[in-house]
């Protein structure tokens, strides 16, 4: 990170440069994967359309259009210039409904990955910390959450919870923290024998500080990764469990209730169910892309070969 | 070898309690009074209430709750569907084979296809190749495959009318289920058109089951096979003039093959989560539909019983890849 001068040895930088210089180190990496910058972009308009979508969308996404069943989308035969995309069984603007349904996606991913970052490094780091039974018992509890395969244990829980856009999320949620709890344990005890906190802790630092001021901004990086990987994952099994019925209810704009809702006409009017779709893969593709890139910018370790 | 396998055993004993603590706890947590939900009767009389709860055990306390759960598995007791009055256990060996046929068909295709793309994507590393198939390969990590189904319905089914919608096979054909698995069940029926029927049915169901397996195996193949040509004994072996054919299938691809075991191993737990879904659109009578018909049924001893049971297979599923691992690779057994 900082450059080690010969001649200059000591060059005092203060935090803020170090930071920038941090930021420029990561951008260099980050911007030599064209898929990853590719990523970026699309994420940037989705939250840009996610953000203004009052702005953008042509018309509300709940209004029917009784003159305008399963209008096809323009350069379809009967395609209607004020219905780009088409409309549903209802008569709702598909492109609408899409615009918002990126608002329900972002929403779910940050809430679901806040969820489980939090919970998996407070868990994990206690138990990488103190190590001995307290690592035991929560690791096995972990172990008995990974057995069960997420999208059923997810739906379970929902079950338990009651469908609905929140314990959806609360559900997948909990599924994913195990990973988070994993990992921070790992990067913790690889840590905590190292110098600088022995250091710390010579130093009268108790083991609050010790734990999330000295280790953890250390153990950062593959949280970061799996945090961009799990993102994408949630936006998937949100969609899956709107899809079932399970998640977000209509007539929310989700794109898998809205895939769910457009079952029934798969082969009358493709373009109720063929964009929803779209619109997630094109989303969870762009968030893998940038997770690649994020990884090989932050933890060369981790690098593809 | 016979210490590392009591070792990974009794490691999943804590594992195997904890499954059975979630599934018994699920039905106590549910919003509800559980005697209801396990006995699917409405509007009973107090006297009634009582009687049932003493016959499902829930006068007793948790812990010898908990202790008879725990006997009457081991009996393989698990308790009557409320829907069908019949065992949960049976229903869940007569749907079970359709699953397993299904996943295993996605998985066979999953490593036919992916292992050989990841191997040709890594010795041709940066061709056009390379390229088109690695970008394949994360389209379809990203893939909705509820979606994804839907579309090759739509294309299949509907435009090209190459495959049927739904269902195992087609109602014309009736013959006793020997193996479970109608491609062999078919065959062995011995009626004309019966095996043909049977395998248009899974042909587009596991193919969408197959795809995220599938991308996951192509890229593990193709890092594990990059990271093994770069050792020094490839290199040795190329030096001392072995055809490059023989450099990649045995010395390096033997080798890379260890990884990539554990990762077609791991895909289990994928592979029943895309059942659930994969089973839903097809119409597919395999234990996903079943989970997910259960759960909007509300009917909760199904519903408990299968949480455990396909817990259980992922745990057994992954001891099985520990032991495969260690008998590959003396040095993990040794450890």
């Amino acid at each position: 990170m900082t450059e080690t001068a010969t001649n200059t040895p000591t060059v005092k930088l203060s935090d803020a440069a170090i930071r920038r210089r941090m930021l420029a180190d990561f951008w260099f990496h980050f911007k030599q994967n064209k898929g990853a910058v590719a990523g970026m972009i699309v994420f940037v308009l989705l939250v840009v359309a996610a953000v203004f979508a009052a702005v953008i969308a042509p018309h509300d996404p709940t209004q029917q259009y009784r003159d305008a069943l399963l209008v096809p989308p323009l350069w379809q035969e009967g395609g209607r210039a004020d219905f780009l995309l088409g409309t549903d069984a209802v008569g709702r603007d598909m492109l609408s409904r899409l615009i918002y349904g990126a608002q329900y996606s972002l929403f779910i991913g940050i809430v679901v990955v806040s969820i489980a970052l939090v919970g998996g490094i407070v868990i994990g780091m206690v138990a990488g910390f103190f190590g001995g039974w307290v690592d035991t018992v929560i690791m096995r509890v972990m172990d008995v959450i990974l057995a069960f395969p997420s999208l059923l244990l997810a739906l379970v829980l929902v079950a338990i919870l009651g469908p609905g856009l929140l314990n959806a999320m609360i559900a997948i949620a909990i599924v994913y923290q195990p990973h988070f709890a994993r990992l921070t344990r790992a990067a913790v005890m690889g840590e905590k024998e190292r110098e600088y906190v022995t250091a710390a802790r010579v130093a009268g630092a108790g083991n609050m500080r010790l734990m999330f001021k000295t280790i953890l901004p250390n153990c950062l990086a593959p949280l970061i990764v799996q945090a961009t990987l799990s993102f994408s994952s949630a936006v998937l099994d949100a969609a899956a469990l709107g899809f079932l019925g399970m998640g977000a209810q209509p007539p929310a704009s989700e794109w898998g209730t809205m895939l769910a809702e457009a079952r029934e006409f798969i082969l009358r009017a493709w373009w109720v169910v063929t964009f929803p779709g779209l619109a997630i893969l094109i989303s969870v593709l762009a968030i893998n892309l940038m997770g690649d890139g994020l990884r090989d910018a932050l933890d060369p370790k981790l690098k593809k070969s | 070898m016979i210490r590392f396998l009591l070792t990974k055993l009794l490691y999943l004993v804590p594992t195997f309690l904890g499954i059975t603590i979630v599934a018994f706890g699920f039905v106590r947590v549910l919003p509800g009074d559980p005697v209801l939900l396990m006995a699917g009767e409405r509007g009973l009389s107090p006297e009634r209430h009582a009687e049932l709860a003493h016959q499902l055990g829930f006068d007793k306390p948790v812990w010898a709750q908990y202790f008879d759960f725990l006997t009457r598995l081991l009996h393989g007791d698990l308790g009557n569907s409320l829907v069908t009055k019949k065992p949960v256990l049976g229903e869940f060996l007569t749907l079970f084979p359709a699953t397993v046929e299904l996943g295993l068909v996605a998985i066979i295709i999953a490593t036919l296809v992916g292992v050989p793309v990841g191997v040709l994507a890594a010795i041709k590393r940066g061709s056009w190749f390379d390229q088109v198939s690695m970008t394949a390969a994360l389209v379809g990590f990203s893939m909705p495959i509820f979606w994804w189904g839907l579309l090759l319905i739509i294309l299949f089914s509907g435009i090209l009318q190459w495959t049927p919608v739904s269902g195992r096979i087609s109602l014309m054909f009736f013959f006793p289920q020997v193996t479970g698995f109608m491609l062999i069940d078919s065959l062995l029926s011995g009626q004309k058109g019966a095996f043909l029927s049977a395998l248009s049915h899974l042909i587009l169901p596991s193919v969408v089951l197959a795809t995220i397996p599938l991308a996951v195996i192509a890229r593990q193949t193709r890092s594990a096979m990059l990271e093994v040509m770069g050792e020094d004994y490839v290199r040795t072996a190329k030096a001392k003039g072995m055809p490059y054919s023989r450099v990649v299938m045995v010395h390096a691809l033997r080798n890379a093959m260890i990884p990539v075991i554990t990762t077609i191993g791991l895909q289990v737990g994928v592979l029943l989560a895309g059942a659930i879904l994969t089973e839903t659109i097809f119409s597919w009578p395999g234990i996903g539909k079943w989970m997910i018909d259960s759960i909007s049924r509300r009917d909760y001893p199904v519903v408990q019983s299968g949480l455990l049971m396909i817990a259980a297979i992922v745990m057994l599923v992954n001891l099985l890849v520990d032991l495969t691992y260690g008998l590959i690779n003396p040095r993990i057994r040794h450890k």
